[in-house]
């Protein structure tokens, strides 16, 4: 069985260089593996590092150490190590990344908000918008929204739409950071189906989920995060 | 692990002094077909200087730009005809200046702003300058019945739509933008933002953009390069420098802003 995303050594210190210089260490040697159809849930208190390793490996946040390989078109890439433009190319075909906060654009329509990582694919656009409302309709945004901007919707929308951005491409590695909060039971629901049936199709996925009832649904194996103290 | 196709645009090493002052200082990048790289950092930090060295307006005093032109290949653009170079001007690459009546023709019509680039590649029949000039218009959504109108009569977003419709007409491959956004009202600028990006998108240009405001970097650049008092302090993945970002002053910066 091979590993999708395998993670090794990863450490991370953020310097507050204009805070006096404060030091803060959060990983220091981080290991993981996660292979197709595993759903991996990431477990610890807050500030251990759970968004920190999503981010990593997302390529978001600069490793100060370790590898992070991510399988990507029949090789694989580090994502520690990858120029911008091969990171960019693993984020448009491989890795899909619901982070807590949806960046909303300015008078870009939800629908097309949604459509845009398959446009960015290459789909054809009329393909790509309505692939995009379906997946907004299972999200529970109506129809009347999908026209909108999500600048003005309920944060739970605005999630849901976060939702449907990333799994509207079918991405092989998904990496979900918290998917269910601010959402209701009824699209709680809706997400967790989304992700079993990632995890099903054959989606390796990390996530955190602090919902016990979304981690016990979804999850395949839990790793918890220890404190990072500096070997010293 | 640069990728295999090669760059559009080279720039190692990039000096400009203005007597003993420096402007920019070893300043060196790549950027490829359909990537558009954001520059920031604050009022005369030397991005303006840069941008004007790389897009053939102001010889540096040292380093090169190389550029990959259609036919022959990489090219130092300091060292290519004038001819050569001005017609590199006018076809494959655009510039976008802070106040557009600075890139526009403010005695002829907005018409004619778009057709007078066509022209000079060599366009001469007057209904395709006109229907293309129109086509323009439309694409930065400006009523086309506005073209015989002369660019002092619109107002400042619309004058900044014009001249990016004059710079897109002779479908360049790459665009220099100095401030694009810069003296528009925040309403008028997320329409701007919104069509720059849409045409960049669709035509695959390569584009670079100086700007001091991240929240624009981050809406239209792939990469960013964090410029302070003419060097660049920082360079990487928009949303890397944005989100991470480990120079002491690009952590001033993003951590100046309310909302980056």
């Amino acid at each position: 069985m091979t590993a999708m995303v395998e993670v090794e050594g990863l450490a991370k210190t953020f310097t507050l260089h204009n805070q006096g210089g404060v030091r803060l260490p959060v990983l220091a040697g981080f290991d993981l593996a996660v292979a197709a159809g595993e759903c991996v849930a990431l477990h610890g208190p807050s500030g251990i590092g759970k968004s920190t390793v999503l981010r990593c490996i997302y390529g978001n946040y600069r490793a100060d150490r370790g590898r992070i390989l991510v399988r990507h078109g029949g090789g694989s890439v580090d994502m520690a190590a990858a120029h911008p433009r091969g990171i960019l190319a693993v984020r448009r075909e491989t890795l899909g990344h619901v982070s807590q906060f949806l960046r909303v654009i300015p008078r870009v329509a939800a629908e097309d908000a949604v459509a845009e990582p398959l446009r960015l694919r290459g789909t054809d656009p009329q393909e790509a918008r309505q692939a995009a409302r379906a997946m907004l309709r299972r999200l529970n945004i109506p129809a009347a929204l999908h026209r909108l901007a999500p600048a003005t919707f309920s944060g739970g929308e605005q999630q849901r739409v976060n939702l449907a951005r990333v799994f509207v491409a079918d991405y092989p590695v998904l990496l979900l950071d918290e998917p269910t909060a601010s959402l209701d039971r009824e699209n709680r629901e809706a997400a967790i189906a989304l992700i079993r049936e990632a995890a099903g199709r054959g989606a390796a996925i990390v996530g955190i989920f602090h919902d016990a009832e979304v981690r016990a649904a979804v999850a395949t194996r839990t790793v918890p995060l220890t404190a990072a103290r500096e070997a010293a | 692990m640069p990728p295999g196709a090669p760059p559009l645009l080279s720039a190692r090493g990039v000096t400009k002094f203005y007597d003993a002052i420096p402007g920019c200082r070893d300043v060196s990048f790549d950027i490829w077909p359909g990537e558009v790289l954001g520059i920031v950092g604050e009022s005369g930090s030397g991005k303006t200087t840069m941008l004007n060295c790389i897009s053939a307006r102001l010889e540096p005093t040292s380093g090169t730009v190389e550029y990959a032109t259609r036919h022959d290949g990489p090219a130092d653009i300091y060292r290519m005809s004038e001819p050569v170079r001005r017609l590199l001007m006018r076809t494959d690459w655009g510039f976008v200046h802070q106040n557009p009546q600075e890139g526009l023709r403010m005695g002829v019509s907005a018409g004619a702003n778009i057709g007078e680039r066509l022209m000079a590649v060599g366009a001469r029949h007057y209904g395709n300058i006109r229907e293309a000039a129109a086509d323009w218009l439309d694409k930065v959504e400006m009523d086309t019945g506005r073209m015989d109108d002369l660019p002092f009569t619109f107002s400042g977003g619309m004058q900044q739509r014009l001249q990016i419709a004059r710079n897109l007409v002779t479908a360049p491959r790459i665009v220099f933008m100095d401030e694009p956004t810069g003296g528009l009202d925040v309403s008028v600028q997320a329409r701007l933002l919104d069509l720059l990006r849409g045409l960049v998108a669709d035509l695959g240009l390569a584009a670079v953009i100086v700007t001091h405001d991240l929240a624009v970097a981050r809406l239209l650049s792939h990469r960013l390069l964090v410029m302070r008092r003419g060097k660049v302090v920082e360079s990487g993945l928009t949303d890397q420098v944005l989100d991470d970002p480990e120079h002491p002053y690009s952590q001033l910066l993003v951590s100046s802003v309310l909302h980056p």
